[in-house]
């Protein structure tokens, strides 16, 4: 072969494999394959196994009774419920403490957040004390602990403290009176979430704002409740909690279990957001403070009006994935006993046997949770984004 | 906790990449070639499966994984432990991941069948109990109308409680822990007015975990029947015989009296039934594939029956079981061998 064939054969190689597009499609496709043939490889080597120990798949056992009882149900529930319905309530349980705990820790975030910007020493300083250490200790040590100190430090039922007229706090949780039922509160209901409805409907009314002072707005989400509720004749009884047997009976109860993962989350994820509120507040510059005192604001309406608009552009991305962090990390709950999804799941998976359904559930649920915040809040974060 | 969850994912991964011919013998070659007993126990249950003061594990439980290692190596320390929470149990057994479950577990038609496990013959016939505390003054479980309880997910309890309430028309709010050591703290603590578990569990925890003993009672009904009994994975019926019939001649020593000390006495015994066990004639321990010493080395090295409940869970031990329904059929028990010829 002389030199000039040699130079010839290698640039019909690198014709070839020194293309970037061709050599990045093959290399896709490749990968794609390999993916592929994994995951096929591990289904169809589970199913033999499975057939093989002659263990039942399959999600059958969905429609079959449960048997077991859970502790806290947003709707009815019992042991004579199929695993769907348990499913429904682990589901509704989770959904419960992540909502309420989205809303807290945004609070408590927020209040923190701005405290460790406080001029005055003492409040920043246990500010940046809180946060410090919370950040700093798993998750799930601060859940037993929160536990602990609900289920020892708390007197029994017949010993417990009433902070307020019929509220009640002992180791068996919280219980807090509530109106007996009746339609003028579910009237109450509907109004309020009309009144939102229609105050945010006329904000968002981006063609031809509709002029609505702050005042009319709280009017309206106060007054149209108030109003159905007098209109229905005004039912003031109440549903007092009363020790009867072992425990307390009648008003709501709130779990030990569910205080203390909801203080837990809160208190935990709260410590970052935080951070992320400090940090979108500097990160907001300094002559924009100043041009605002130059025109008179009060540092309040300085805070309001320029700094946290601009702030919210940078907090809302970390901000979404604390978002998702809580929700997950409510999964924490099985280890102090509040039925959320997974732990219901675990006990399916226990009582049925069906591992691979139950943990392919867990995953689904939790998935399609955490996309739909995640879409929900790169909405927002493109809504209030420079334009 | 998590981990039972990380452990049910590895779990089902492992059921994933497994791949294994299947022919009769595979866990038994496996565990003969690998020269040891993967044992699953319970992560901490005192006269069952926990470890002492210097780390070996001791317990009924732990006993059987010992006489099954006699058997095949004819050395008890032959196993290697792990403990498995409720939750982890069957995904270890089903994956491989342990070789035999020797861990305080019910046998149900569910377990036995669909969950693809086989099991040997009960060592623990149970039956769920309540404990309370002595001060509430209770006297029977149909008082419990209305109470808080706790239970460990994952088991049997769950469910026995559930259907015992909902047939004598009650309520019970449940509060349902997967660490076993945070179920007892809730209920020491006073989080819940019950602790439901099988009796000897709750003897168990009684003795070991209750800040004084004293204070507590299990009341009287037991509402359920509870067989604890070891088991394999379906697809080796070669090494279930074997973990069967250890069992067995645990409870066929106890039954012609030979015990860890007069063993080597019996090797002279005339009764050719004793001589068949002992393998002095020769063709038992053929039979299920192992030396026919076996049943020798069983009881040297373990004990028989009667010695392994007494020293784990009966006067011998802090737990102070009463033998009950685990003494021998010929002493009124359930305790009951088929003949070994």
């Amino acid at each position: 072969m002389s030199a000039r064939d040699r130079v010839r054969v290698s640039v019909a190689r690198a014709s070839w494999w020194g293309d970037p597009r061709l050599r990045g499609v093959l290399i896709q496709v490749l990968l794609a394959a390999a993916v592929v043939g994994l995951v096929g490889w591990l289904a169809a080597n589970a199913a033999d196994n499975l057939a093989r120990g002659s263990i039942a798949t399959g999600f059958g056992f969905l429609s079959r009774p449960a048997n077991f009882e859970i502790g806290e149900c947003l709707i009815p529930c019992s042991a004579a419920d199929s695993y769907a319905r348990a499913f429904l309530v682990g589901l509704l349980n989770t959904l419960k403490v992540g909502a309420a705990g989205l809303v807290l820790a945004t609070v408590l975030g927020t209040l923190i957040g701005i405290a460790r910007l406080s001029s005055n020493w003492l409040v920043s300083r246990l500010a940046m004390v809180y946060v410090e250490a919370v950040r700093n200790v798993p998750l799930l040590l601060q859940l037993f602990l929160w536990y602990a100190v609900i289920t020892e430090a708390l007197p029994g039922p017949r010993q417990a403290l009433a902070p307020l007229p019929g509220v009640f706090l002992s180791n068996r949780g919280m219980m807090l009176p509530v109106p007996v039922s009746d339609p003028a509160w579910l009237a109450a209901g509907g109004a309020l979430v009309a009144a939102v409805v229609a105050v945010a409907a006329m904000r968002c009314w981006k063609a031809r704002p509709f002029p609505l002072p702050w005042f009319a707005a709280t009017g309206l989400v106060v007054g149209a409740p108030a109003l159905a509720w007098l209109v229905l004749g005004a039912p003031a009884a109440l549903d007092i909690p009363h020790l009867a047997g072992f425990n307390f009976r009648g008003g709501v109860t709130l779990s030990p279990e569910l205080l203390a993962l909801l203080l837990g989350l809160v208190i935990y994820t709260g410590a970052f957001i935080a951070e992320i509120v400090r940090s979108g507040i500097l990160a907001v510059d300094r002559g924009q403070t100043e041009a605002a005192r130059a025109l008179g604001l009060s540092s309040g309406l300085i805070l309001r009006l320029v700094v946290l608009p601009q702030a919210l552009r940078l907090i809302v991305p970390p901000l979404t994935s604390q978002y998702l962090n809580l929700l997950k990390n409510s999964s924490l709950a099985v280890a102090i006993g509040y039925p959320d999804v997974v732990s219901v799941l675990d006990t399916a998976i226990n009582q049925t046997g069906q591992a691979i359904e139950g943990v392919t559930l867990i995953m689904g649920v939790f998935l399609v949770i955490s996309l739909s915040l995640s879409a929900l809040m790169n909405w927002y974060n493109a809504r209030i984004r420079l334009r | 906790m998590k981990r039972g969850l990380m452990v049910a994912a590895v779990a089902v991964l492992t059921l994933a990449v497994t791949v294994g011919p299947a022919r009769a013998g595979t866990t038994f070659d496996a565990v003969k070639a690998r020269g040891f007993i993967q044992c699953g126990t319970n992560v901490g249950l005192a006269g069952f499966s926990s470890p002492d003061s210097s780390g070996r594990w001791t317990g009924l439980d732990v006993d059987i994984c010992r006489a099954v290692a006699a058997a095949m190596f004819g050395d008890a320390e032959k196993v290697k432990y792990t403990p498995l929470s409720t939750q982890q149990r069957f995904t270890a057994l089903q994956s491989g991941e342990v070789d035999l479950l020797s861990r305080n577990t019910t046998w149900t038609l569910t377990r036995d069948t669909a969950n693809g496990l086989h099991f040997a013959p009960a060592t623990f016939y149970d039956g769920q109990g309540f404990m309370v505390a002595k001060k509430l003054g209770l006297k029977s479980a149909r008082e419990l109308d209305g109470a808080t309880i706790c239970v460990q997910t994952g088991t049997t309890t769950e469910l026995n409680l559930a259907d015992y309430f909902r047939s004598h028309k009650m309520t019970f709010q449940p509060v349902v822990i997967e660490a076993l050591s945070e179920v007892n703290h809730a209920f020491f603590s006073g989080r819940c007015d019950v602790l439901t578990s099988d009796t000897s569990q709750l003897a168990s925890i009684r003795a070991a975990d209750a800040p004084n003993p004293e204070d507590y009672v299990i009341l009287p009904e037991l509402i359920s029947k509870e067989p604890l009994a070891p088991a394999v994975r379906h697809g080796d019926d070669q090494w279930f015989d074997l973990v069967r019939w250890v069992v067995f001649a645990t409870l066929e020593a106890e039954e012609k009296g030979i015990t860890s000390k007069t063993v080597d006495a019996a090797l002279t015994s005339s009764d050719p039934a004793v001589q068949r066990l002992l393998g002095v004639q020769p063709g038992m321990g053929q039979a299920v594939g192992v030396g026919d010493k076996w049943v020798y080395n069983i009881v040297k090295q373990v004990g028989n029956y009667g010695e392994i409940f007494q020293r784990n869970v009966g006067k011998d031990s802090p737990l102070k079981l009463e033998r009950g329904f685990n003494a021998l059929w010929t002493q009124g028990g359930l305790m009951y061998s088929p003949p070994f010829r």
